[in-house]
């Protein structure tokens, strides 16, 4: 016969077991949190975004806004071709340069540059904008987004890591001290 | 036959479902309800089960991997022996599905079945139809075409505009900085075991609340639904005018299924798999990204939303649409179950289905977005052209080579961003034409910059042409006066 002290004792006994289980737990869900956020904590690690050649500049003539393409810095062996990254070049005068994402400022989707009447046009929703990246028309609530530049022995650089979006420019990313 | 029913026995006695299962199967169900309306959330099950099959099938060959998925469906698509039909059947199937929750889940609402006691069975059913959009996404980004990769690039953009947290999800949403190999596996992950999981979940207790509360009774005008004496009404109904589940419903929800699969089947053998379309190279930017069918109107609606009002609609819309949806058997849980005397609800299905329908198919022919090749592949009709100056051929020159073609309409070819132009010199005076073309507005660009006098001058003179033979062209007034004055 049990009697009602008996269930009470098992019944205390139980929730000391659940009370163990929920610390346990507790402890595991530390490190399964670090895990799932570590694509939000890894941009503090080197390497994340960095200077990155898009090759020599006789690759852009002056007054021209050419295509460009370089290796994303931070990369997987079975990212493929999805790591190679594309962005617009402007030679704006042979001296200073423009360096554009490929990605609309309201979507993502990738603008095409039309030289003929100087605009960058988006397929998906009709943004377009002028030569040096600024709003033209359309959904877009800002210009391109531009990445910092800077010229190496003959070669031009871009300071690139992360695809801009609306919510982030593609300049602002964190230790960047020589932007600008 | 004695072997059989010894063999059956050995099992319930172990099992021990016999009892309840037969129990399932004798439940009276309302007379009228073995009706070819209630056959949509069986033949969603079905479907389900369908799906799961041949998602299986397609494992087998499928890499999730960034660098080989899109090969890998080249090789189902090519080598591998009716691999393309395993394909067409999956991706059939995901529209079937689709169609079907949104059917079952009108008919739900028409009928009035939400209400007491059925709330939960509802609610659970509100998670069915977002979870049925989670697997239709994330079933796009697996097949890892350009379509998949500009599609996530929609995605991550929109996710950045939360405020505070957005650059946070978008690293959670694609896994890393860029859209790559972490991307599509975590999209793997979510097709394959996470949505999939839930949904057992789901469907199952779902399925369960309706045996044990009974399938909603055929709805009359007039019946009302109040929470103390439905039960008892319905069990009486049930008890007076009931038939066995098995078989008076159940066969027009088997015949409905298979005419559903088989559907499914003969859409697969005619029209074949979906995609993949272009490699996912991010480099190859030739490309003009669409998302599938049932996304149609969300990419019609982001065009069309005033910039500034983008963000707040984009990110508070679709929670308020399902908190509308979630609190709505809370909200008229009792009363009238008939959609004859529900003229509101009967309203809001109408304006959905409008709506839906009219955004999806502006959404198939994107009347908002610039025809990239139009200023090099459509001609200007050569009756535009006929008995015109020099000066005016050139004009037209202007109009191709400056891709003014892309945005125009001219003769019903060319883009439809801004207005067509057959008729625009009976709307705007030369000086207007002027001022637009240079200073653009009202959502045209501004070629001040990119035209010389000359050319403007041309593409004016051109565009002064343009008017019905019989009308006259826009004049100032009092321009003629001013120029009356000079002589």
């Amino acid at each position: 016969m049990t009697s009602s002290k008996d269930v009470s004792r098992r019944g205390f006994f139980a929730k000391i077991g659940l009370l163990f289980n929920g610390m346990v737990g507790a402890a595991l869900a530390v490190p399964i949190v670090r895990y799932l956020a570590s694509p939000v904590t890894r941009e503090r690690k080197p390497g994340y975004d960095s200077w990155l050649p898009l090759g020599p500049l006789d690759k852009f003539p002056a007054g021209e806004t050419r295509l460009a393409t370089y290796r994303n810095p931070m990369v997987n062996a079975w990212d493929g071709e999805t790591a190679d990254i594309a962005c617009w070049v402007r030679n704006v005068d042979g001296k200073k340069f423009q360096v554009f994402a490929v990605n609309c400022a309201h979507l993502g989707c990738p603008v095409r540059w039309f030289p003929q009447s100087n605009l960058f046009m988006c397929p998906c929703h009709g943004g377009a904008y002028y030569q040096d990246g600024s709003r033209a028309s359309g959904p877009p609530e800002r210009g391109l987004f531009e990445y910092p530049y800077k010229v190496q022995d003959g070669k031009l650089l871009i300071h690139a890591g992360e695809m801009p979006t609306p919510g982030r420019s593609a300049s602002n990313s964190k230790g960047c001290s020589s932007c600008g | 036959m004695r072997l059989m029913g010894q063999l059956g026995e050995w099992f319930d006695q172990r099992l021990q479902l016999g009892r309840p299962i037969r129990e399932v199967m004798e439940h009276p169900v309302p007379r009228q309800t073995a009706s070819w309306w209630y056959v949509f959330g069986s033949a969603a099950l079905t479907i389900f089960m369908f799906q799961f099959v041949t998602g299986i099938l397609l494992a087998l060959v499928y890499v999730p991997s960034a660098g080989e998925a899109w090969s890998s469906l080249q090789t189902l698509n090519h080598q591998i022996t009716l691999g393309w039909f395993i394909r067409a059947l999956h991706g059939w199937g995901s529209n079937f599905m689709l169609a079907i929750v949104i059917i079952h889940m009108v008919q739900v609402f028409l009928f009035g079945a939400y209400k007491f006691p059925r709330e939960l069975t509802w609610l659970l059913g509100v998670f069915l139809l977002l979870f049925t959009l989670g697997m239709a996404f994330t079933g796009q980004v697996l097949r890892f075409d350009q379509d998949a990769y500009w599609g996530l690039g929609i995605g991550a953009s929109i996710a950045s505009r939360v405020p505070v947290l957005g650059p946070a999800l978008v690293k959670l949403l694609l896994g890393g900085p860029i859209i790559a190999g972490a991307t599509l596996s975590r999209f793997f992950a979510l097709h394959v075991f996470v949505i999939p999981g839930l949904l057992i979940g789901f469907v199952g207790l779902h399925v369960l609340m309706v045996l044990k509360l009974g399938v909603n009774e055929w709805p009359m005008p007039g019946r009302i639904v109040r929470r103390a004496t439905y039960v008892r009404e319905y069990h009486e109904l049930t008890a007076k005018e009931g038939v066995p589940f098995v078989p008076y419903a159940i066969w027009k929800d088997i015949v409905f299924s298979g005419f559903i699969l088989l559907s499914i089947a003969l859409c697969a053998v005619m029209l074949g798999p979906f995609g993949p379309g272009g490699q996912p190279d991010p480099t190859i930017i030739q490309t003009a990204p669409k998302p599938d069918s049932f996304f149609l109107w969300i990419y019609a609606l982001l065009s069309y939303l005033p910039p500034a009002a983008e963000t707040p609609i984009l990110l508070i819309a679709p929670l308020i649409g399902i908190v509308v949806l979630l609190v709505l058997p809370f909200f008229a849980g009792e009363g009238e179950k008939s959609w004859k005397r529900r003229p509101i609800a009967v309203l809001v299905i109408l304006v959905a289905a409008v709506s839906l329908g009219t955004l999806t198919h502006l959404g198939q022919h994107t009347p908002w977005s610039p025809v990239m090749d139009a200023w090099s592949g459509q001609p200007i009709p050569a009756e535009y052209l006929k008995n015109r100056t020099p000066l005016e051929h050139e004009g037209a020159l202007v109009f191709q080579s400056k891709q003014c073609h892309n945005c125009h309409s001219l003769a019903g070819e060319g883009g439809q961003r801004g207005p067509a132009l057959d008729r625009v010199a009976v709307r705007l005076t030369p000086d207007q034409l002027v001022r637009q073309v240079i200073q653009g507005g009202g959502n045209m660009p501004a070629y001040g910059k990119n035209l010389s006098p000359a050319e403007t001058t041309a593409l004016v003179k051109f565009l002064e042409t343009l008017h019905p033979a019989g009308q006259r062209p826009a004049q100032d007034a009092s321009r003629a006066i001013a120029e009356t004055d000079q002589h």
